[in-house]
């Protein structure tokens, strides 16, 4: 009896499931097409695809690539006219933009856009070292300032001065011969659970010297700065805030304290958080100043505030500065160039807070009007992209002999 | 099936995404300049940290291996003897964590032992307690416990597959010669048992030993494995010559074990009467069977679905209590985000992924399962499992490196399938070659007398029998295929996400729609899966079992 039912129940579940595919997407091609095995830098380019398939019937479907690899082919095309070139974009998981903002830098330049997502943001970069020669794209986004000096040391990018250069805000500027164009920044703050602290009747943190205190005791979370970003970033405000030669003792109170480091962002907001419902207990996560914002906004329609706040003492936080950069051998460098002009123009800065939930670089850019409940570090730490790349590794190491062994 | 086209079809494959790839990575990371450097070799061996991981490494994975063979004996006896209603059901709940995220599974035991889960909570109002009672999260025990989760139905598979075709006779014969029935288990059936019991361990084993996920996110930052190392040093510190040579050293460590267990598995391999399934599987009578039955399979189904319900549970409940607003907002995009994929087409792309990737994963493994058979060379064995003793993020980056023009498939959509079938097919190899070495050689040789072709003696007597095992095969595939998420993150293409990756990417980033977005799609994946490993194991042809 239950055999059969079984396995009616099963084909009547999977039936509905193919069928509520095929009605949401009718285009959706599930199974790579062919064309997806080819050269994908260039399978719809209809300027290359003569010379490169002369004895490709014109009858064939349009996705049918070209053959030939697309390095030899010339990057010539014409600017306008004639079916879009391809762009590709390179960036870590992260970027987002809207539909609309895409479109219209899309249609006026005659491109289609590819982003390539790679994996988080050393994970992506790295890929992006090793393809050195033959990239896998033409722009790459998404460096930060922690990697800054591994990207410029790799001389990976091809430097372009982009036309808005003189509004840059100079902070941002880290690189001045321009390999790396900044683009937007976002603050790794510390996050506290509002109604905790209400509800236990304990003021909340104000500064990274609290959380060393017996009333903090088994209260914070961090990430672990040897496989996470923030947890980097934090570590690194901590070294701005006591010095390259004190942060260690910070740390080792913190530990005394009963930090808890997870290792990645996720499970730290999620798993161990106590306002992420998912079973843990810690009212205090190093997340970002935008978070809060971000959870009015997912709130699942229900929050008119915050449940949370950020700790924004003096150099609590650290400032995460992100960059865009046009990729040596890109095939289409012109196109790329004008992708670097595109992230710094008005349409697309004052797209960045809505879908990456970090600030635009632009001051003249508008925010949504839900970050209101963002909140900016007056004063971020301050260490230097240099000083961070000669001594990452030190610090990490140093920083895993007193919080982890 | 000639011979030569037998190795051509696994071999040509390994060589190209396996050991090209890999060559690759290791000449840029150890020869940059040609000549080979021993800078990293010298690093690896100065620091005595590297030493201990290793340690560490094996050391878990003993005990983790183990103890999943201990818990998994019982369920594979009762699920390959016995016949009972939702048999079904259970082999496929059971092998469903196989299949989640690592961070889905972390968060579903979050949810019931962490310091204010289910567990922790109840016993605190029920003992008023000020602390939370279990402390397991970042403990070795957590990680011991994740890999009995996740493994269980390696074992059940393997050795429930097996012990399903032995003659019951043999057992009841040395019973009737007077011995017990503890006895007659020792000293008859484990040892006809070993080959499968070998191969799961070993398989097992593999995992623990290349285990990333759950030592990274629930073991906690204290504990490292080497292919936690492996990932730090590539990723974060992009010391490649330390990393080529973590991989060597884990590459090396399965390249022996395999070895030696290719090895035993000869010396313990002998030609069997295999019997169907239909005459070895009782239906229970008496009470005590009953009880027995539902106590062995209670417990593990318990086990295995507790944190599954959980993460059911949690995206059920919204700030309105009960509602499924996290499943309608899966089809929303609220964003207008370019880049925003409807989890519908994750559904859909994970399982256009898995099936291609049985379509090439089931008859690579059953040549090389069928060649290995034959060949005299021992290391052959060794060579073809060592796929799953390989980083994801080397080979990743091996790819990079590797296939680029000319031969430019780094940004091809197939590379997810191609990736997925390197995994998956070592499974299929192990699933089918005990069944195959225990075929009597003169089934056979008297289908040959009898005037069949080889291919017709092979479809006569070889495929019906290993049928079982190839739905195994298949099975374990599918659910690689599904769950696999960082080789899939890291060579996938973004528009064609698949259900980990979306579930990942939406667990990126703050709010309660968010993570309820994920949990919604973690149990869809779950029911999903569960049905088409269903549907897969009642799709055995005519015949199936013999």
């Amino acid at each position: 009896m239950f055999r059969k039912a079984g396995l009616w129940l099963t084909i009547a579940i999977l039936a509905a499931l193919f069928l509520a595919a095929c009605g949401a997407t009718p285009t959706a091609a599930p199974v790579p097409s062919a064309a997806a095995a080819q050269p994908t830098t260039a399978p719809v380019a209809p300027t290359a695809a003569p010379t490169a398939a002369p004895t490709k019937a014109p009858t064939t479907a349009p996705t049918t690539a070209p053959t030939a690899a697309p390095t030899i082919l010339p990057t010539v095309a014409p600017a306008t006219g004639g079916a879009p070139r391809e762009l590709v974009v390179m960036s870590h998981d992260s970027w987002a933009a809207s539909d609309d903002v895409v479109a219209a830098f899309e249609k006026a330049n005659n491109v289609k856009l590819k982003i390539l997502k790679s994996g988080d943001a050393g994970a992506a970069l790295n890929k992006a070292i090793l393809a050195k020669g033959s990239p896998l794209g033409d722009v790459f986004f998404g460096v930060d300032n922690t990697f800054l000096s591994r990207a410029l040391k790799a001389d990976i990018f091809e430097p372009y001065k982009p036309v808005a250069a003189d509004k840059l805000p100079a902070a941002y500027v880290l690189d001045p011969k321009f390999n790396l164009t900044p683009t937007d920044y976002g603050d790794v703050c510390l996050n506290y659970d509002k109604a905790y602290f209400a509800k236990k009747n304990i003021p909340a943190p104000q500064s990274l010297d609290d959380l060393t205190k017996p009333a903090y005791k088994g209260m914070t979370v961090v990430e672990n700065p040897a496989t996470s970003s923030p947890g980097l970033a934090f570590l690194i405000a901590t070294i701005g805030k006591y010095g390259a030669d004190k942060y260690i003792d910070y740390w080792k109170a913190l530990r005394a304290n009963n930090v808890l480091v997870s290792e990645g962002w996720e499970d730290a907001y999620y798993a161990k958080s106590s306002w992420g419902g998912k079973g843990g207990d810690r009212p205090i996560v190093v997340s970002y100043a935008t978070s809060p914002a971000a959870e009015v906004f997912f709130s699942d329609g229900k929050l008119k505030e915050p449940p949370t706040g950020n700790v924004l003492g003096e150099s609590a936080c650290f400032r995460q500065i992100e960059f865009v950069g046009v990729l040596k051998g890109a095939k289409n460098p012109d196109l790329a160039r004008k992708f670097v002009d595109f992230m710094l123009s008005k349409a697309f800065q004052e797209d960045i807070p809505g879908q990456m939930f970090v600030y635009p670089v632009m001051a003249d850019a508008k925010l949504p009007d839900f970050y209101s409940w963002a909140q900016k570090a007056d004063k971020p730490a301050a260490v230097t992209a240099d000083a961070i790349d000669a001594n990452r590794e030190k610090w990490i190491s140093a920083w895993t002999d007193a919080v982890l062994r | 099936m000639a011979a030569p086209l037998g190795w051509l079809l696994p071999g040509g494959f390994l060589l190209l995404f396996y050991f090209y790839p890999l060559a690759a990575i290791f000449q840029r990371s150890l020869a940059p300049d040609g000549a080979f450097d021993w800078d990293g070799v010298a690093r690896v061996l100065a620091t005595p940290y590297f030493a201990n991981v290793l340690g560490f490494t094996v050391a878990q994975a003993a005990l983790s291996t183990a103890l999943t063979v201990l818990c998994g004996l019982p369920a594979a006896y009762v699920l390959s003897r016995w016949e009972f209603p939702g048999q079904a059901l259970v082999r496929a709940v059971i092998t469903v964590p196989f299949l989640l995220p690592t961070i889905v599974v972390a968060l579903g035991f979050s949810i019931i032992l962490g310091p204010a889960g289910w567990i922790n909570t109840l016993l605190q109002q029920a003992f008023g307690l000020d602390e939370p009672p279990i402390k397991l999260l970042n403990t070795v025990w957590i990680i011991i416990v994740a890999h009995i989760y996740y493994n269980v139905s390696v074992v059940v598979r393997i050795v429930g597959n097996f012990w399903a075709h032995l003659d019951p006779q043999l057992e009841s014969a040395a019973q009737m010669l007077g011995a017990s029935r503890w006895r007659a288990f020792r000293e008859v059936t484990l040892p006809l048992l070993a080959p499968a019991l070998v191969a799961a361990s070993l398989l097992v084993f593999v995992f623990d030993f290349t285990s990333f996920g759950v030592v990274l996110l629930l073991g906690g930052p204290r504990l490292a494995t080497l292919e936690v190392e492996i990932y730090r040093q590539t990723v974060n510190l992009f010391d490649l010559p330390v990393a080529a040579v973590l991989s060597l050293v884990q590459i090396g460590v399965t390249f022996g074990l395999m070895a030696l267990y290719a090895r035993v598995q000869s010396a313990l391999a002998r030609p069997l009467r295999l019997r169907p399934q239909q005459i070895t599987r009782r239906i229970p009578h008496t009470t005590g069977e009953r009880a027995a039955i539902a106590l062995t399979l209670g417990t593990l189904v318990v086990f295995v679905a507790l944190p599954l319900v959980a993460l059911a549970a949690q995206s059920v409940s919204t700030a309105d209590g009960f509602g499924l607003r996290y499943y309608t907002e899966l089809f929303v995009n609220r964003r207008n985000s370019v880049t925003y994929v409807p989890p519908i087409e994750a559904v859909w792309n994970s399982l256009a992924f898995a099936v291609l990737t049985i379509a090439l994963a089931l008859p690579l493994g059953t040549l090389s399962a069928q060649r290995l058979m034959q060949a005299r060379w021992r290391w052959l064995d060794p060579v073809l499992m060592l796929p799953l003793a390989t980083s994801a993020v080397t080979l990743g980056f091996g790819f990079i490196l590797a296939l680029g023009p000319p031969i430019n498939l780094r940004s091809s959509a197939w590379l997810v399938p191609f990736a997925h079938a390197l995994i998956a097919f070592p499974f299929v190899v192990r699933s089918v070659l005990p069944v195959l070495r225990s075929i009597r050689p003169n089934l056979r040789e008297a289908a040959r007398v009898l005037g069949a072709s080889p291919a017709h003696a092979w479809r006569a007597v070889d495929l019906p029998i290993i049928t079982r095992a190839l739905v195994a095969g298949a099975v374990f595939t599918f659910t690689v295929s599904v769950g696999e998420f960082g080789a899939t993150s890291l060579v996938g293409r973004p528009e064609m996400p698949t259900m980990p990756v979306a579930i990942f990417r939406l667990l990126g980033q703050p709010g309660a729609l968010n993570s309820g977005q994920a949990l919604a799609l973690s149990t869809i994946l779950v029911l999903v899966s569960i049905s088409a490993i269903m549907l897969m194991e009642r799709l055995r042809w005519e015949g199936a079992d013999f």
